[in-house]
């Protein structure tokens, strides 16, 4: 459809399950469902943004993990050396990503394919190196969030991580707006457009490097957002834990299997796949280090051959049939 | 005094290595034209297309848009400037429908999507594929992809449309078709210029015929004339058909 328009089933099946995931933390008891749930979010968000220039503008970032980690970073950094509160160093990070990511999208502006991919991994490989040797930042020994008065305000909760739920479902329905109105606008018709061909693209008057740039910006501004809550949410953070390849390839396979380039696909892909990291790691310890990638591959590996458009185009499919 | 032509291709040559795809080429095309440039394969037609839309700057020469000169411009500025263009193998947007296609070109002059999608919609009308508007563009006959490939050249809402072999491969009912719809373009205002080996199409369309050959301009002129020209003959069937005495 050219332009959208959302059908009332549509809108009340989003309000139920709006709803749903509301109760949720009043249902469940213990921490574990509600830190799978805040992963399952907070991957939800990186897979919506990396849609925004993977999916959408076929810019296949494996390096999403350096917008992650400069999120993380600038506020962590921010708040340890300067009291700066982590809000603040929130949007800060979001602007740092997006500068990184302009830096890094001026060179790689003619790069397609598995070229951009290289290059992204390059690029996230260059950042942790340099993290894990900067002593500003704390080097490999990382960077600990002092501990402050449980609040809103100071985005440090220790009683419950009943707000964390909230402030990440929040910043998840924040990123699929942004991914919608992508979508809908101009801009998401010429990133599609750019996706099949930079020769279509630029015979139908798209300016092909500007639009790829803001592609590139407005996914790390989101990814650095996810960074800074993530940071807030484990109260540590070193090189290891938020800028290698591994968080970079997850997001990727999120997105892939939910079902690259449309706006809800990356949610389902969450869904599925970090139930399934999550409890292999929880189950299995170091035993299980591993497993969930051996899942994923083979989940990966079926989805490619049997259905491109991942999971959410099959739902799709079936919904078409039915109808 | 007439006044400055549309487009003014002067002296355009491009080089390829060692091989001289044009040689400095040079033709004019009016305001409400139609203009054929013909020639045998390899000839240097496709490259001159090139040049003049900058997919492929030429080494040495201008290119005159409407009096400005447009030669160092990017492809997508000429774009805004005007000027449409199709590709020999058909371009478009494969993971989207045709009305979507449409509009991505409609984008170019309406920013809101609900403008955008008007605009498609009436092109779409003009050009015969309204049916077919929510059908994958992957889906559609090759006769329909060149149809939509002129719409979406024509939802840029161009001043000059450059069409590179929009009729080859068409059965003689869309060959009609195709040229009744390049008809109506021109009759709505916009300057053609084609690159064609349907000669009856050629024919039937053109004002002006350019030849090409070995990347040289050789001849210039009505099209019945140019047909009976002795270098267009020699220059497709070869030394052995010149034309005696």
């Amino acid at each position: 459809m050219g332009v959208r328009t959302f059908t009332k089933r549509q809108v009340s099946v989003s309000a139920a399950v709006l709803v749903l995931l509301a109760l949720y933390p009043l249902a469940v008891r213990g921490s574990f469902p509600m830190h799978l749930m805040i992963m399952v979010f907070l991957f939800a968000m990186l897979g919506v943004s990396w849609n925004i220039m993977g999916g959408y503008a076929g810019m296949f970032s494996f390096g999403q993990a350096a917008f992650f980690g400069i999120g993380a970073y600038t506020s962590s950094f921010l708040l340890t050396a300067y009291h700066v509160n982590p809000w603040i160093g929130l949007l800060a990070g979001g602007v740092v990503a997006a500068l990184a990511a302009a830096l890094i999208g001026i060179p790689c502006s003619n790069l397609r394919g598995h070229y951009f991919a290289i290059a992204s991994i390059a690029f996230a490989e260059i950042v942790r190196i340099h993290f894990n040797n900067w002593k500003l930042i704390g080097a490999a020994e990382g960077l600990t969030i002092p501990m402050q008065d449980e609040s809103l305000r100071n985005f440090m909760f220790h009683s419950s991580k009943a707000p964390y739920y909230y402030i990440m479902l929040g910043f998840l329905i924040l990123s699929l707006g942004v991914c919608s109105w992508v979508t809908t606008s101009r801009m998401g018709f010429y990133l599609r457009a750019i996706k099949e061909g930079h020769d279509v693209a630029k015979v139908l008057g798209i300016d092909v490097v500007r639009y790829r740039m803001a592609a590139i910006m407005i996914s790390a501004f989101l990814t650095a957002m996810a960074g800074t809550f993530y940071a807030q949410y484990i109260l540590y953070l070193d090189p290891e834990s938020v800028l290698i390849l591994p968080i970079s390839v997850q997001i990727v396979l999120v997105a892939m299997l939910g079902g690259a380039g449309s706006v809800m696909g990356p949610v389902i892909g969450a869904a599925i796949l970090l139930p399934i990291s999550e409890v292999t790691r929880v189950k299995l310890g170091f035993k299980g280090s591993g497993l969930d990638m051996i899942i994923y591959g083979t989940l990966i590996m079926l989805i490619s051959v049997y259905q491109p458009q991942g999971v959410w185009g099959f739902l799709q499919k079936i919904g078409r049939k039915k109808r | 005094m007439s006044a400055a032509p549309l487009l003014d291709v002067r002296g355009v040559t491009k080089r390829f290595g060692g091989l001289l795809a044009n040689d400095d080429v040079s033709f004019t095309v009016s305001e409400g034209e139609i203009v054929s440039i013909i020639g045998p394969n390899g000839a240097g037609k496709s490259t001159l297309f090139n040049c003049v839309t900058g997919f492929s700057p030429p080494n040495a020469g201008h290119v005159l848009y409407g009096g400005r000169d447009i030669t160092r411009l990017a492809a997508d500025r000429i774009c805004k400037l005007g000027i449409a263009r199709t590709f020999q193998i058909v371009q478009v947007i494969t993971d989207m429908t045709v009305l979507e296609n449409v509009m991505t070109g409609a984008f170019l002059r309406s920013v809101r999507n609900g403008a955008a999608h008007e605009k498609a919609e009436e092109v779409l009308r003009f050009a015969g594929l309204h049916e077919k508007r929510d059908a994958a563009a992957t889906s559609l006959t090759i006769e329909a992809k060149k149809r939509l490939e002129v719409s979406m050249a024509l939802a840029t809402q161009p001043r000059l449309l450059m069409l590179d072999e929009s009729m080859a491969g068409l059965n003689p009912v869309e060959l009609r078709g195709m040229i009744d719809l390049l008809r109506r373009v021109r009759a709505n205002g916009v300057t053609l210029v084609i690159v064609e080996h349907v000669m009856e199409a050629v024919m039937e369309l053109s004002d002006r015929v350019i030849v090409i050959n070995s990347g040289k301009k050789i001849v210039e002129g009505p099209p019945k004339e140019v047909v009976m020209n002795p270098q267009v003959i020699q220059a497709y069937l070869g030394d052995r058909y010149r034309a005696r005495g």
